[in-house]
């Protein structure tokens, strides 16, 4: 057997030795590795800096993988220099392993330029895992951090930084932003949006010294001004690591020159990866690398295969809420370039496309980058946009032009940093039945890394999968642009209790009034009262607790649970209507009156007097169960609707929801009290109950889905239960349950609530009691204010008879 | 500056980013806490009157419970073009803990910039 030895244990050696593997080659592989960890997906180390990813979910090839095909892992052990002549690699300790094949594939280091105090203490890099573990122990609130470099990597680190807490500035030499991948007017605007996001940009600033004694305490420019800084993130580009190559007498310009099959200047020696050089042209990024890597595989292992031609660039700022996509040429002045440009800034969207023979050829996009994926298969189709010339900018969406997916080829990679092709989606999706975005990540590991490719990816899915199911994550409001499901995981995982603390760090730190009552409802529904309240981001009814009406006055609807009321209770409420000169009072359309147009300042009076609990007739809450007459009084009740239905009442009320929540509860399925058109329904049969969620008779009209069928009472009440907290958590703020059960699927809901493990259910019932414990009648805050002037009219100190308006 | 100065009633009445109202003869203004800067407008949105001080504050600007029109606090005009009608503004300050209003020096963005 033959032994190959591949010196860097990064994603493009390991990329290529699972390629080799896949030609079943009579190797005896060996990788030596300098970092100790298993090989890793380098690209999510700004993720796990962001703390959106552990670093366990970042393993590309776990110790099995290595075991599994016989490969020596020698981790932890740097090679410090090869015997060409005896063709031998020695490690540091001075252990020599023999070759046959060598693969060099170091990668690159960061560069740390020549400033006098960079070697102070606190002052890092970020390239491994290790160099992330080191910054996320520094990093903590208020920490004054300085990110040396604006592009790619440093914008990166200094969203990563910031979302821990730290006081980012990012100091940059250039006069804009990412100035690889954008021009100027692109640079401005992501300018504005880190910005927006609390991130301070200075430039052109070049760094003349990191102050400081021992440790870090600033920079100083060549501008003479300074600034301080605690911590200290370098990201000033990189150097391929060719050292190795270099002392072995290799040819070696910037990187070790390789030629179109990754052959170096000694025949038995080979690289692949950032450390190489390839007609004039070095790496930073992953896909031309893992394109080396499979010819590089096939040229080793003696199969037939392409040459590396390396393709154009493309890449992607990975920072949640800020879209910026980059590909081709993006040059303008290159002759016969047309440039079509649109902008705008109070979307803060900029695209720009360069044509050259009315072919796409390179694009910037800035905050809208939705249709990145139409322009990629443009530029690799070369597709002749004689014909879409008014459409370039605004491209039709799920029309291709040009090159259609089924005219890919099999072989077409269309994930380039996991080297996913078209024929490997193809084969998960009919070998395994793959049907979402979800699973073919799960699958084929497509779109993982940096998620260019899931617009292709859904395309295909689309194309391919009988059944597709579209994914649809809705962003919150363009103040914070998230989807919730990302919002509720970042706020329990970055433990953000306050509004305030989500908008400075995730948002524009200014809220409004789609989102403020989103993230309260996020944060009360998630801490159950541990968080900071901030009453300011309620709307107006869940600061007073009723309903605001046309001329500023209040209505006032207390609970009558089930609908059920009682003399001494009305005769209350005729007092209180008299005493505060109420001008209306109404049987309301679900089962209770309403006293119309109540002074605010009245309104603790009013609660006082009524004796009553709030109905939260104002509120996304439990609004009320309706309820008939049932067994016992009805003549064909079945079961006792009216008792049910309290009960379900008592259990639920004063509790949040995504939307406001009504239910109804009938005895048999003459359905007096329209159970079947509400948030929850219990329709009582002989001997058994159905509960039904998701229906509607408001804005649109919905038969509710039966979610399951039982036995007793209390089982029926369980099930309703199951349901309620399930969408407590899940639903988007202000979708009703019918969009919600709509959204989801009433088989998922079942299987997640009625029908899942026992566990699951014993959680759901849990959560739902530690809210409903912490839980209280509003009105109570009638004889306990929240702030001394909630409810009062305030009198000016100092009066004046008339004012002379001017 | 011109116009009387009235002592309206201690800073800590009006809650962080909260508005409140206040009857001033027969002005009705709102006052606004922006983290300590205290900002007031008159009360009535000139859409359809509804009352300012209960809206939810967006930045600088504030939101009318009503129908959501915005309103920037500091200069009184409409956040968006297409809703040009605008409010007064008052000056306002705080002395010594008290919040203080100029209700006679108060102005209106675009009637200064018609004339
Ligand atoms: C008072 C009442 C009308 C009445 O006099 O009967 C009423 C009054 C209002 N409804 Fe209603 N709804 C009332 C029963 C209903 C019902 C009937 C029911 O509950 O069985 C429905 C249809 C069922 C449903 O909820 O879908 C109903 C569907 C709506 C909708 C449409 C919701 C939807 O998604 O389809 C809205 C608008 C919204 O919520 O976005 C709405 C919104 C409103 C608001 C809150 C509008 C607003 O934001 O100011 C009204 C407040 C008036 C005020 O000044 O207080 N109201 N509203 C009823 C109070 C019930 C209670 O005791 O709590
Ligand atoms: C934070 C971050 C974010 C990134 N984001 C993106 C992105 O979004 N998109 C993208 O395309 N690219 C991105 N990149 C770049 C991408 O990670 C690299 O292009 C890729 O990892 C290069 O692979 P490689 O195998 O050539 O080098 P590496 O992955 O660096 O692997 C080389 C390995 O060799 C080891 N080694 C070096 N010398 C020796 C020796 N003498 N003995 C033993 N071992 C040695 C090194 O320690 C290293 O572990 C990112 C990089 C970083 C750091
Ligand atoms: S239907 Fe409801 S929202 Fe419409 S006017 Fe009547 S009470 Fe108001
Ligand atoms: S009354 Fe203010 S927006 Fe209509």
């Amino acid at each position: 057997m033959k032994k190959l030895v591949v010196v860097g244990n990064g994603m493009a050696g390991v990329a290529c030795v699972e390629h080799i593997l896949k030609h079943k080659p009579d190797f005896d592989i060996t990788i030596f590795g300098d970092e100790t960890h298993v090989n890793y997906n380098r690209i999510m180390l700004s993720l796990v800096l962001a703390g959106e990813k552990s670093a366990d979910e970042i393993v590309l090839n776990d110790i099995d993988w290595y075991r599994s095909h016989s490969i020596r892992a020698r981790l932890g052990v740097k090679v410090a220099r090869i015997d060409r002549a005896a063709r031998l690699v020695i490690d540091e300790e001075g252990e020599a392993a023999p070759y046959d094949r060598l693969i060099l594939a170091t990668g690159s280091s960061a560069f740390i330029p020549p400033i006098p105090g960079v070697d102070k203490k606190n002052v890092h890099v970020f390239r491994t895992l290790d160099d992330t573990r080191h910054l996320t122990a520094k990093a903590r609130k208020g920490l004054k951090v300085a990110v040396i470099g604006g592009g790619l990597l440093g914008l990166e680190a200094a969203r990563g930084l910031q979302v821990r807490g730290c006081d980012v500035t990012v100091v940059h030499l250039g006069s804009s932003l990412m100035d690889k991948q954008l021009d100027a007017t692109g640079g401005e605007y992501l300018k504005r949006r880190l910005e927006d996001l609390g991130i301070r940009v200075m430039l052109p600033k070049q760094t003349a010294a990191l102050t400081g004694n021992g440790k870090v305490e600033g920079l100083r420019f060549a501008s003479g001004d300074q600034i301080d800084a605690e911590l200290v993130v370098i990201a000033t580009g990189i150097r391929p690591n060719a050292e190795l190559a270099r002392d072995a007498g290799l040819h070696v310009n910037r990187g070790i020159v390789v030629n179109d099959f990754l052959e170096t200047s000694d025949p038995a020696i080979f690289a692949v990866g950032e450390c190489t050089e390839h007609r004039g042209q070095t790496f930073g990024l992953v896909a031309p690398l893992f394109d080396q890597a499979r010819v590089l595989a096939a040229k080793i292992t003696e199969q037939p295969g392409p040459a590396f031609a390396a393709p154009a660039p493309a890449a992607k700022l990975k920072i949640m809420g800020v879209d910026i996509y980059s590909a081709g040429v993006i040059d303008e002045s290159e002759p016969e370039t047309e440039v079509v440009r649109y902008e705008d800034p109070g979307l803060g969207a900029y695209k720009k496309l360069l044509l050259r023979n009315n072919r796409l050829i390179g694009m910037i996009l800035v905050g809208d980058i939705e249709d990145e994926h139409i322009y990629m298969d443009w530029m690799r189709s070369a597709a002749d946009l004689s014909g879409m010339r008014r459409q370039l900018l605004f491209p039709p969406r799920g029309v291709d032009t040009g090159l259609s997916i089924a005219e890919m080829p099999d072989s077409e990679t269309i994930c380039g940093c996991n080297g996913v092709r078209k024929g490997d989606i193809i084969q998960a999706i009919h070998r395994h039945g793959v049907t979402t975005l979800h699973q073919l990540k799960e699958r084929t590991r497509a779109s993982t890394s940096c998620g260019t490719c899931a617009g292709t990816c859904e395309k295909l899915l689309r194309a391919v999968a009988p059944d597709f199911q579209e994914e649809t994550a809705t962003t919150l409001c363009s103040c914070v642009p998230f989807s919730y499901e990302r919002l509720r995981e970042i706020v329990r995982g970055q433990k953000l209790k306050s509004v305030e603390e989500v908008l400075a760090v995730y948002g524009n730190r200014k809220g409004c009034e789609v989102c403020k009552p989103a993230l309260s409802y996020m944060l009360d529904m998630l801490w159950c009262g541990e968080h900071d309240e901030d009453r300011s981001a309620r709307f107006i009814n869940d600061r007073v607790h009723a309903n605001i009406q046309k001329d500023g006055t209040f209505s006032v609807v207390p609970r009558m649970r089930g609908g059920v009321t009682t003399p001494d209770e009305l005769r209350r409420i005729a007092d209180v209507a008299e005493k505060y000169n109420v001008p209306m009072v109404k049987v309301t359309g679900s089962q209770r009156l309403d006293l119309l147009g109540v002074k605010k300042s009245d309104l603790p009076a009013v609660w006082r007097d009524l004796g009553m609990a709030s109905g939260q007739a104002y509120t996304k809450g439990v609004r009320m169960v309706k309820t008939c007459v049932g067994s016992e009084f009805c003549r064909f009740g079945t079961q006792d609707s009216t008792s049910a239905g309290i009960e379900l009442e008592r259990r639920l009320e004063n509790l949040f929801t995504p939307h406001k929540f009504k239910m109804g509860v009938v005895g048999c399925p003459r359905n007096c009290a329209e159970a079947t058109v509400k948030d929850l329904g219990l329709i009582g049969q002989d001997g058994s109950w159905q509960v039904v969620v998701g229906g509607a008779a408001g804005k649109s009209v919905r038969k509710a889905d039966l979610l399951i069928t039982v036995e007793t009472t209390e089982q029926a009440l369980e099930a309703g239960e199951l349901f309620f907290q399930y969408y407590r958590e899940n639903g988007n703020y202000l979708e009703r349950s019918y969009d919600f059960v709509e959204r989801l699927g009433i088989e998922k809901i079942r299987k997640e609530t009625v029908y899942a493990p026992d566990e699951v259910k014993r959680g759901l019932l849990e959560r739902l009691a530690r809210s409903k414990a912490l839980s209280h009648d509003a009105w109570l805050e009638g004889a306990q204010p929240f702030t001394p002037t909630q409810f009062v009219q305030i009198q000016p100190m100092q009066t004046i008879e008339e004012p002379q308006l001017v | 500056m011109k116009g009387r100065w009235i002592k309206i009633t201690e800073a800590e009445n009006i809650p962080l980013r909260e508005g409140r109202p206040v009857k001033l003869g027969e002005v009705e203004i709102a006052i606004f806490n922006l983290n300590g800067r205290f900002l007031t407008i008159e009360n009535a949105c000139p859409h359809k009157g509804g009352p300012l001080c209960d809206g939810i504050v967006t930045g600088s600007a504030v939101v009318c419970p009503l129908h959501g029109r915005h309103f920037d606090l500091e200069t009184g005009m409409p956040v968006r073009a297409s809703e040009p009608a605008c409010l007064t503004v008052f000056p306002t300050r705080v002395e010594n803990g008290i919040v203080m209003v100029n209700i006679e020096a108060g102005h209106r963005a675009m009637d200064s910039a018609a004339a």
